[in-house]
């Protein structure tokens, strides 16, 4: 679904990424790693459209990403789910509004999806924060919240970028349970995270590579993790 | 645009509306620029058509008339007289000519001399007003014939100071025409700056508009419709304050002269009407200018 071939991303004086080649597969289930700043959310950007690569292509749903022009980019960004490192939500809109902010920007009927998003808010536990502000709200709500906005759409691609980093354990289980569940449905998963208690339960249940990211080079790491 | 287009575009997508924070400032900046600017574009319009009214009005009336004035020792006069109206009747394109009598000639002295002049103790020149046919009169063939045979008479054609009148009406009505384009274009301008900062401060919420998929249109239409519909209210509530500042002008009347005759006349009073159409119209290109160019420097 998305190809990188070898990529290649600089950015001012220095280069970041070079010669990265990954394929997200559909149904395949992928960490991502790396030291802070070597690249993870940079490698994310540029599978979602909103960087371009300086060398190198990244094709996504059978079309390279520099020929799409913008609507075809936003129609292609509604079949991925992008859960953000800083989330970034509508501040002046509540949380229910927010988390059903793609099905809103693409036309879609709110009165149909109204179950899909109860459901959902549910399973990521904030029920009961439907009417809260996102400045209102912990950094772990944020972040179900952000997951639970990237999925609304149902995408055929969940790309995600530090989804657990400030949940509790029980509920990061919870989280990765709803991507493992995604996964079995035939979703391409890409999950950037330091957590490796997070990426040794997923193991236990999913076939998942973990992809590091060191001297600019993704390499595949180690079955031992 | 088709209707549909028209009304779906102005009954909105009231989601895509609350995805944009609404912004205080720049609405009220935006109602009271395009208020303003139409409270403006009513009195140019009405300079407009009053100066256009008072040129096409002078131009006829002045051109269609001249005076004949004879000036004669008082026993001459009253056949000199008859001679000029002889002369007159037989000249092609003259349609009347008619001597004015005393009450006429004394109506005309009594702003400068009052009513109780003696007239009839002061040699008084007869005036003749001529009326012309259409087509006219040859003037300088009359001027000459007249010359000869009234060797007391001046004809007054009207055409020197006909002339520099009309010019300067013309020119009223070309320079309200101006400034109704530049009152349009400095309401673009602002409204086009209006927009801008509130596409820049609206920076984030358009990013995160763009991540989860919205197509420019969709983020576009939000800004647009808000800035249109600001600028038709503030247009409209405009031209209504305007319009009755027009309405509560002296009507027209001589003793005011041409300034009284100020406003609009029949159909005229409908032209207002157009401006707020016409600042919505402003107002929807200039955002949709501004939101393109906006959105494009955005991933």
């Amino acid at each position: 679904m998305i190809e990188l071939d070898n990529v290649g991303y600089s950015y001012g004086g220095g280069e970041l990424l070079s010669d990265v080649s990954v394929r997200l597969a559909p149904g395949s289930f992928h960490f991502l790693t790396g030291p802070s700043g070597s690249g993870k959310t940079t490698l994310m950007k540029l599978c979602y459209g909103a960087l371009l690569p300086t060398s190198g292509t990244v094709r996504a749903f059978d079309a390279d990403m520099r020929t799409r022009d913008r609507d075809e980019m936003a129609m292609m960004r509604r079949r991925i789910g992008v859960v953000h490192q800083d989330c970034r939500f509508l501040d002046h809109l509540p949380l229910a509004d927010n988390i059903a902010l793609p099905l809103m920007v693409s036309g879609h009927d709110m009165g149909q999806e109204n179950a899909n998003l109860r459901e959902l808010m549910n399973w990521v536990g904030l029920s009961d924060r439907a009417d809260a502000l996102p400045p209102e709200l912990s950094g772990g709500e944020r972040q179900r919240a952000a997951l639970a906005r990237a999925l609304i759409m149902s995408p055929d691609v969940v790309l995600a970028d530090e989804p657990t980093g400030n949940v509790d354990w029980e509920m990061s289980q919870r989280l990765l349970q709803l991507l493992l569940e995604l996964n079995r449905m035939g979703k391409a998963v890409l999950i950037a995270s330091h957590d490796l208690g997070l990426i040794r339960a997923a193991k236990a249940h999913v076939q998942a590579r973990v992809l590091r990211i060191s001297n600019r080079q993704l390499h595949l790491a180690g079955a031992d993790l | 645009m088709s209707k549909g287009t028209i009304r779906n575009f102005l009954i909105g997508d009231a989601q895509a509306d609350r995805m944009v924070p609404p912004s205080g400032f720049t609405a009220r900046l935006t109602l009271f620029v395009s208020g303003a600017m139409a409270f403006l574009t009513v009195f140019a319009l009405a300079l407009s058509l009053a100066s256009g009214r008072l040129a096409d009005r002078w131009a006829d009336e002045l051109a269609r008339s001249a005076t004949l004035r004879i000036s004669a020792p008082s026993g001459q006069l009253a056949a000199q007289t008859k001679v000029a109206l002889t002369i007159l009747e037989q000249t092609p394109g003259v349609a009347s000519a008619r001597a004015l009598s005393v009450e006429e000639q004394a109506a005309l002295l009594a702003p400068w001399f009052g009513l109780d002049l003696p007239l009839d103790d002061l040699p008084i020149p007869q005036l003749i007003e001529i009326i012309a046919a259409d087509p006219g009169y040859d003037v300088r063939g009359l001027t000459l014939r007249l010359s000869t045979e009234v060797p007391g008479a001046v004809l007054d054609d009207h055409t020197r100071w006909r002339e520099p009148l009309v010019a300067a009406a013309n020119s009223l009505r070309r320079l309200g025409w101006i400034s109704i384009g530049l009152l349009g274009g400095a309401m673009a301008a602002m409204i086009t700056l209006a927009a801008q900062s509130s596409l820049a401060a609206n920076a984030q919420v358009i990013e995160v508009l763009r991540l989860v998929g919205a197509r420019d249109r969709y983020i576009a239409g939000a800004f647009v419709r808000r800035f249109t519909i600001r600028a038709l209210i503030g247009a409209a509530v405009g031209v209504v304050i305007g319009m009755a500042g027009v309405l509560l002008m002296p009507a027209a009347s001589d003793e005011g002269g041409f300034l009284t005759g100020l406003g609009f006349q029949g159909w005229g009073w409908l032209l207002p009407l157009l401006i707020p159409t016409l600042g919505g119209v402003v107002a929807f290109i200039a955002t949709w200018l501004a939101a393109r160019s906006t959105l494009r420097e955005l991933a």
